[in-house]
């Protein structure tokens, strides 16, 4: 295992706009994120000789693409979360001498669909002959399945499941590229449009178009760069099932249970240590499945720590502070924006500044549930 | 029974599940035994999640079922009417499988977590019969 804090974030950037960019295709996006933290880490693509992209073929034509020739790549593809997974095995392999200097990429055509990746499930797979002949059509239909189960095992309102996007609106009202911004009321929520009960627009992510890309290297060469380097304190990874029908315990998430505290024990931090934590918001249940399944609370204690506002703005424990894919900015594979948000934090440069960040979680989840992925950054090497 | 919509997605069977499309054609839930265990298990395979062992045996299921969880889904999918139920039942031998749930309202009010379900065998096509779920008082 990689020691704590020996690998580090030493660029970071989002694609030049987000939202809808119909002048770029895929790959175009994730050229353009690639650029702009090349740009941020003052390196050229000649100087990258590891590369992690999402998907088949993807490093090859990433690589391609930008003219890089790598000695280490990855195309692990689990998800929205598989950028933490590129994290995580980037350190690793840069601490085992692999490489020396990462280029991880994400662009996504979520919303114009300008040559994206094919995402319908073949009718022989599994979830082909299991799932869709009864009526799923993506994300909404399928993520919130098991809500109605957790809301009546904790006894959650549906205003306090309403709550959530109201929280991250209050942030994203901080962040000047945040696609929304406009303050919302738990009224307005569950006034909005439904779209698979439980769940109205407003607990929905957005589909957008957009990219982000990081580059690490060791920590002995971070300091080199011109800001300030986010060091690789800790990391998990798990992945459950590709079916949300199969997930053992509707109330938790067992991909979340493994992969959120291996990250904290390599970390060596207790949950008091964390002064920034980002969850990927999908959809509005996914703050309060992290919350318990990392620890922050105990079983069933999500609703009231988000309703009584210890994740919002002036709240102990920061949360989703970009606004999060229910207001920031959602691709379809939103784990990359978690994560830059994380190392603007770390670095002192978010919009919405949590204050002093010496330790920011970023945690993950990919498919339905499917699969997890969770960091631990530190402003300090240990 | 209203007949289900034809341009419902079709399932496409392979090596490994043909039994279990060739049981709900011919009206039969089968499911899957561990030979180690005793478990039963869900969706099909040759060999045990529980131990990895490939002594497994095919079997007949109860049909009965509770409603374990489901969302309503209140806009346009090819084969389907909105607002309808994407459900997830618990079946009386432990699985839990996707399904909708039929002779029943598509609302919150009707659809109650926990109530009792039987299974009910509706055809697609000539070759393709779901296992979907009703109220187990309907009958």
């Amino acid at each position: 295992m990689y020691k704590p804090g020996s690998v580090a974030v030493v660029g970071a950037a989002e694609t030049t706009r987000l939202g809808v960019i119909p002048e770029l295709s895929e790959i175009g996006l994730h050229a353009d994120a690639a650029l702009n933290a090349l740009a941020d880490a003052g390196l050229k693509p000649t100087d990258i000789d590891g590369l992690a992209c999402v998907g088949q073929m993807r490093p090859q034509m990433v690589a391609h693409y930008l003219g890089i020739t790598p000695r280490w790549v990855d195309g692990t593809g689990v998800g929205g979360c598989s950028f933490m997974l590129h994290v995580r095995h980037a350190a690793a392999a840069i601490a085992a001498g692999y490489c020396n200097t990462v280029l991880i990429t994400h662009g996504e055509s979520g919303k114009s669909r300008v040559a994206p990746i094919a995402r319908a499930p073949e009718p022989g797979s599994l979830a082909g002959q299991f799932e869709v002949p009864f009526g799923p059509v993506g994300p909404p239909t399928l993520f919130p399945i098991p809500v109605l189960r957790y809301m009546k095992t904790y006894g959650v309102t549906h205003e306090q499941m309403a709550m959530v996007a109201v929280v991250q609106r209050e942030w994203a009202a901080k962040n000047p590229r945040a696609a929304f911004r406009d303050p919302i009321t738990v009224d307005d929520v569950l006034n909005s449009r439904m779209i698979a009960y439980p769940f109205r627009l407003l607990q929905c992510c957005l589909v957008t178009d957009g990219g982000g890309a990081l580059i690490l290297t060791s920590a002995d060469r971070a300091k080199d760069f011109p800001t300030r380097p986010a060091y690789i304190l800790g990391s998990g990874e798990s992945v459950e099932t590709t079916m949300v029908s199969q997930m053992a315990d509707f109330t938790s998430s067992r991909a979340f249970r493994v992969a959120g505290p291996e990250a904290f024990r390599m970390a060596g931090i207790k949950h008091a240590d964390v002064d920034h934590l980002m969850i990927y918001d999908a959809f509005a249940h996914l703050p309060m499945y992290g919350l318990e399944d990392l620890g922050f609370v105990g079983r069933g204690e999500a609703k009231d720590f988000i309703w009584e506002r210890n994740t919002a703005p002036g709240g102990k424990l920061p949360m989703n502070t970009n606004g999060g894919g229910l207001s920031y900015t959602h691709t379809g594979m939103y784990g990359m924006f978690a994560l830059q948000e994380s190392v603007r934090q770390v670095r002192g440069t978010a919009p919405a500044q949590a204050g002093d960040v010496k330790i920011a979680v970023s945690h993950g989840v990919g498919g339905m549930f499917s699969a997890s992925g969770t960091i631990v950054f530190g402003r300090d090497r240990p | 029974m209203t007949p289900l919509d034809p341009a419902r997605p079709k399932p496409l069977p392979t090596p490994e599940t043909r039994h279990f499309w060739d049981g709900t054609k011919a009206g039969k839930l089968l499911l899957q035994r561990c030979g180690d265990t005793g478990q039963a298990y869900f969706p099909p395979r040759p060999f045990s999640p529980f131990t990895g062992t490939r002594n497994v045996e095919v079997f007949e299921a109860s049909g009965r079922a509770t409603l374990l969880s489901y969302v309503i889904h209140h806009r346009p999918a090819p084969g389907f009417t909105p607002p309808y139920a994407i459900a997830v039942v618990k079946l009386a031998e432990g699985p839990q499988m996707m399904t909708n749930i039929i002779d029943c309202p598509q609302t919150p009010e009707a659809l109650v977590l926990d109530m009792p379900l039987e299974v009910a065998f509706v055809p697609l096509d000539d070759a393709i019969t779901l296992p979907l779920f009703r109220p187990a008082e309907a009958r």
